[in-house]
This record gives structure tokens, sequence and C-alpha cells, in this order.
């Protein structure tokens, strides 16, 4: 596959920026020094960076609730999600959406969901103002195995069909719906054949090899963009951290989880690329350390901004609404 | 300026100020199960495509096509989720939940995306979004398509809640729903679509959260919201011939909600009685007698009275929908207790 120099660069650090984000944020989180919970994306890297490196800030997906992935893939800055993480003024949701609700429209970014399935209509919504407008953008729904069983994203699939809606449906199979494995809450032997229930393409990816999705998604996307309409991608990986941060994850061996590691998206790019020459040591290094500075500095950032004055819970309900209306009554 | 206005029924009021703002802006869009009719018919959309089950998007399809009249499956999710997507990027959808009842096959995504994205995503987002959605009993329709249920959509923060009572404000408010920059739910009450009322030519806007005086009045307040100002209204006039003198006040909009018209009436006349079909308990007129003991206690000479539905749902057989249903005679009744 003939990907540019630059744009190789630019999935290595993507990647690397997401790996140092989590693991940062596990450690955090470990710590107590950010509030609710976190889910985290490390495993799953080769997915979001696949698919994105063919999207602008014009184009839109929608996430789930593991979704600093999508964030940090789709552009949004890490200092002002890691800000949000803290639950600081200066998130990027202003500290009131928090990891589950991570979001930066302005990138294209329409926002982590705490509702499992929640995302698939919205990302037909965007789908619909492309074709709306005539624009070229398309729309991508990243969503989950455990989310492949709600009837929102059965009916998003149907809808973007029959509207010949420029989207894409990708599925993150990571074995696991919480604690629920996806061989027991899915019928089918794999869901990217559920694609022939829509009249629509359905791939089965390997979600932790990056040039894979790459390309599946590159073709997916450039169809969507030729108003052909929508595609099924399943991308199977692992997810490294539990369900949610600090899970006891009874429900796979530490066997299992180890031998996760021998299929590391980020470690099979690296030995493709030095392999192949396409990039050397000595440039992925430097970006390695290019991203543990730029996680320091979010972190630093994140710690030493302010809280937001506790006034701002009444901010943003509304484009306009009586503000008297939304205090408390006494 | 003069404006000329002829008389229209609450459904044809309806119906044009959609096409006024579909005609004025061309990101506003429709899209609902059967808005159209009759997708894939040859040449419907110029010979009388459905325009809904009771007609009110009738004709729409044929002036703007179906590129902007959107004939959905029945997937209310998908829909009015797509819906919330599109506003989040840049149209003015007016999705329709056929009947209210259905919000329960959809409400993740009016009350958990469409009115939170907003907040969740600290201001970044607006989503200029209207549903509108049949609402009320008297139909014989019974339990799963004849409730009223805006108090639900009124207890939530993000929802902006409308409910139009006579055809100029059905017109009114409909234009400046669409034009609102926050989702908002447009309740239509089916019993009014016949009714008929001067309408002015042209558009218009009602502002929302505005309560509107359909009649003065010194003696008591009946506060009434969508069909139920025609039967305060009824009401009213059974009551002057008594001698009592009610003041009607039409809600018209749920939230946000006109505090100040309400409370000043009720300075004006130290009593009040609200007539609402919704359930009773957690509801708007619950809501609104908590204002008046709130901030208008001192201007009680009696207890507020509430005329509702019962703590019921919607039953088939026409004598048990007309208890259902409150009546001019309860709310003379409730006035009779406390003048």
């Amino acid at each position: 596959m003939d990907i540019p120099r630059e744009r190789l660069l630019w999935i290595y650090e993507r990647m690397a920026l997401i790996r140092a984000f989590e693991d940062r944020v596990a450690q955090l989180f470990a710590a107590g020094k950010l509030p609710g919970f976190v889910h985290l994306y490390a495993g799953e890297e080769a997915i979001a960076v696949g698919v994105c490196a063919h999207l602008t800030d014009r184009d839109f997906i929608t996430s789930t609730h593991r979704g600093h992935g999508h964030c940090i893939a789709k552009g949004v800055d890490v200092k002002a999600m890691m800000a949000e993480l803290y639950g600081k003024a200066t998130g990027v949701c202003k500290g009131k959406g928090g990891s589950m609700h991570i979001a930066d429209v302005d990138k294209g970014m329409l926002g982590a969901n705490g509702i499992v399935g929640g995302g698939p209509p919205i990302a037909c919504g965007a789908g619909l103002t492309a074709k709306t407008l005539g624009t070229d953008h398309v729309a991508v729904c990243f969503f989950g195995d455990g989310a492949a069983e709600q009837g929102t994203t059965h009916e998003a699939m149907n809808l973007a069909a029959i509207w010949k809606l420029p989207v894409v449906f990708v599925c993150e199979n990571n074995l696991y719906a919480e604690s629920t494995p996806w061989t027991y809450h899915c019928a089918a032997p794999d869901i990217a054949s559920r694609a022939a229930a829509y009249d629509m393409p359905g791939v089965l990816v390997d979600g932790t090899d990056v040039f894979a999705v790459y390309e599946a998604a590159g073709e997916a996307i450039a169809r969507a963009r030729r108003s052909e309409g929508p595609t099924l991608l399943e991308c199977r990986a692992f997810r490294y951290y539990g369900h949610f941060q600090g899970d006891a994850a009874t429900y796979r061996t530490a066997e299992e989880e180890a031998s996760y590691r021998q299929r590391d998206p980020i470690q099979r790019f690296r030995q493709t690329v030095l392999s192949q020459g396409l990039l050397s040591e000595d440039e992925l290094d430097a970006i390695d350390a290019s991203v543990k500075r730029a996680i320091d500095e979010a972190v630093e950032f994140a710690e030493t901004s302010p809280y937001p004055p506790p006034e701002e819970c009444l901010t943003d309900v509304y484009v306009s609404y009586p503000a008297e209306q939304l205090a408390f009554r006494h | 300026m003069v404006v000329a206005t002829r008389v229209l029924s609450y459904r044809q009021a309806i119906n044009e100020a959609l096409r006024l703002e579909m005609r004025r802006d061309p990101t506003v869009i429709l899209m609902g199960e059967d808005v159209a009719g009759g997708a894939t018919v040859e040449h419907i959309e110029q010979e009388g495509a459905w325009g809904g089950p009771l007609g009110v998007t009738k004709s729409l399809v044929s002036e703007f096509g179906r590129q902007r009249v959107l004939d959905t499956p029945i997937s209310e999710a998908g829909f009015i989720g797509a819906a919330v997507g599109a506003a989040v990027t840049g149209l003015r959808p007016v999705a329709e939940l056929m009947f209210v009842d259905f919000f329960g096959v959809c409400m993740d995504q009016i009350f958990n995306q469409g009115a939170k994205l907003r907040y969740m995503f600290g201001g970044k987002a607006k989503v200029p979004m209207v549903i509108r959605t049949m609402i009320g009993a008297g139909f014989g329709a019974a339990g799963q398509h004849s409730g009223c249920h805006y108090s639900v959509f009124a207890h939530m923060p993000g929802l902006k809640a409308v409910a139009p009572a006579t055809p100029y404000d059905a017109k009114g408010l409909l234009i400046a729903a669409i034009r609102d920059d926050d989702p908002v739910m447009f309740f239509e009450h089916k019993m009014l679509y016949d009714v008929t009322g001067e309408v002015p030519e042209g558009d218009y806007i009602v502002p929302l959260g505005k309560a509107d005086i359909k009649r003065q009045g010194s003696d008591v307040t009946i506060v009434a919201i969508s069909r139920m100002v025609h039967v305060a209204l009824q009401a009213a006039e059974r009551l002057a011939v008594e001698g009592i003198d009610a003041e009607v006040v039409d809600l018209r909009t749920l939230s946000p909600l006109d505090e100040d018209t309400v409370l000043s009436s009720l300075a004006k006349t130290r009593r009040m009685v609200v007539v609402d079909e919704d359930n009773p308990r957690c509801s708007v007129a619950a809501d609104i007698a908590a204002l008046a003991v709130d901030k208008g206690f001192d201007y009680l000479d009696a207890p507020v009275k509430l005329v509702t539905a019962p703590h019921t749902p919607v039953p088939f057989s026409p004598p048990l929908e007309q208890f259902y249903i409150p009546s001019p005679e309860r709310v003379i009744a409730a006035v009779r207790e406390i003048v």
C-alpha cells in the first residue's frame, strides 16, 4: 500500500499519542486524581487512527463511552482533553462533559456517548446534513460490539442504506461488552455480515493492523463521498484495560490479556515500517519523545488549570432561556 | 401596516408555518412517518400524497420535493436521532413523532442526546430542531395514542415545550420554534386540527415563553393548556352568567414558563384554577400550583385547584373517555369552590 511518508508519521504519532494518553490516564485515575470513571482505548488505536486518517475537520464522527482515542485521532487538543478529564474550566467541554461526553464539534467530533448505541442515529443526521447541503463530507459512526445489539444501531444502518447517506459504520469488536463475550451476545458468527440485511458492504478487518484498517476505511469513505451509500466495517481488536479503569476483569484470564500484546498495533506498525525501510528508528523514537512531552504538558496544564466556578453549572443548557428558571428556586 | 388575515384551521395554520419557513430557509427539512406519503408511488407528490395520517403536512412534498420532506421508516429512535445529528451539524430539522405516546421508543435520542448535547459539550454545539407531535384524548384512540405527556418533556432541562391552542398561536409559535436555536417539543392537540380562527398572511412570530390572556376577568384566574383553553373559555362564559368574572390564561409555552403573566393575573384575581388534560402527578399543572404557592402566596385568598385528567391511562369506551377529559362542568365546580 502506498501511504505518503507524512501520513505514516501522522499515523504513528496519533497511535503513540493515544497510547501515552491512556496509559497516563490509567495512572492518574489510580492515583485518585480524576473524578468519575474512565474507559480506556489502549489496544484499539489502529482503528480510530486508520479510519480518521481519511477524514478532515469537516467530516464528522460519533463515538462511544470509550472515546478518548477517537478524539485524538480526530485532532482534538490533548491539553483540553486532559483538563476535561480533570473537570477543569479549561476542558474541551468546560468541565461539563467529562470522559464519557468528551466532544469538539469544531473538529467534527460529535461526542463520546454514555449511551451504548446513542451515536448511530446521530451519525445518520450528520450524513443527512452533508447530503442535503450537497457537500462531500462523510460521517463515521464508531460503535462497539455491545452497541451492535442495540436497536438504534440497526435502525441507523437501515436509514443510512435507504437514504444512501454518506455514513461509515465502524464496529470496534473488542471481544467484550463490559464483561459479556461477544460470542455470547451476538447470534451470528461475525458482525460484519449483518451488513447484508441492509444491502451494504460488510467487511471484517484486523483491527490491530492499522494498514488493514486504513485500506478498508479508505475504500468505505471514498464510497460514501461518491454518494454510493454506507458500509459496515467490523474491526477486531483487544482492549488492554478493563471495561472501565479499575474493573477486576474476572471475565478473562491473565494469559488471555498477555496474548493481546503479541498483536500490539503500535509494535506491528513499527515492525512493518522499519522492515520495509519506510521510516527510521530515529524518527519513531523522536515521535515517542515528543508524545511523552505532549502528555506531560497536558497533565501540567490540567493540574494547574482552575475548576469552573459553581455558577457555571447554570450556563450552556440552552442558547436562550430565562436564567432565573435555571437556578434553584431557593 | 395592515396585514390581511383569513380564517384557517389549526391544521392549515401549522401547514402554512412549515411552508413559509421551508421557503425562507433551505436548511429546514421535514422528516417523519408518512409526512410526504406514498414514497415510490409515481407522481403521487402532485396528486394527493397523504401528508401525514391527518394531512397536516399535505402538499408540502409537492413544493419542496422528497429531498426535504422525508418519509421515514417506522424507526422513531433512528430518525429522531438523525434529526439531532442533522441539527448539530447545520440543518433545522422538523421531525414528526406521530403520537406523543410513541416517545417510549425514542426517548433516549430526545432527552439523552438532543436535550443534553449542548450542555455536555460545554456550549459548543446547538441543536436547532423541532419535534412536532400529536397529543390528546377525544378521538377514541385509547391508551397508546391519546396521552398528553408534555409534562414529561417540560421536566427535562435542555428542551423547550410548546402547546398552542389556536390557529393563530399554532402558526406563530411553530415559526418561532423552527427559528429557535434550542430543541423544541411542539405539541399539537388532535382535537384542535379542525378548530378555525383568524390567521394573518405571511410570517409572524409568537414568542416562546409568553403566555396569553385569552379572556380578561377579575374574580378568578383559570390557567389552561392546549385544548383545555377552549374548555376554560366555555366555563368562563357560563360562569359569567352567574356573575363570576374569570380570567383565562393560555400558557402556550410550558418550558420556559411565563411566570410573570401567571403571577400578575393571580395578583389581580387572588384565586386560581389550573386546567390540564395531562395526568396530575408531577405535572405542569402541579408546577403552576407550586409557583402560585411559592411566589404568589400573598396574593392567594383560597386554595389553588387543579382540574386535570385522572392518574390513569386514557380509556377507550366513549363514556370512560369523556369522564377522563376535564370538562367545563368540572372547571365550573372548581371555581365555585373557591369564589
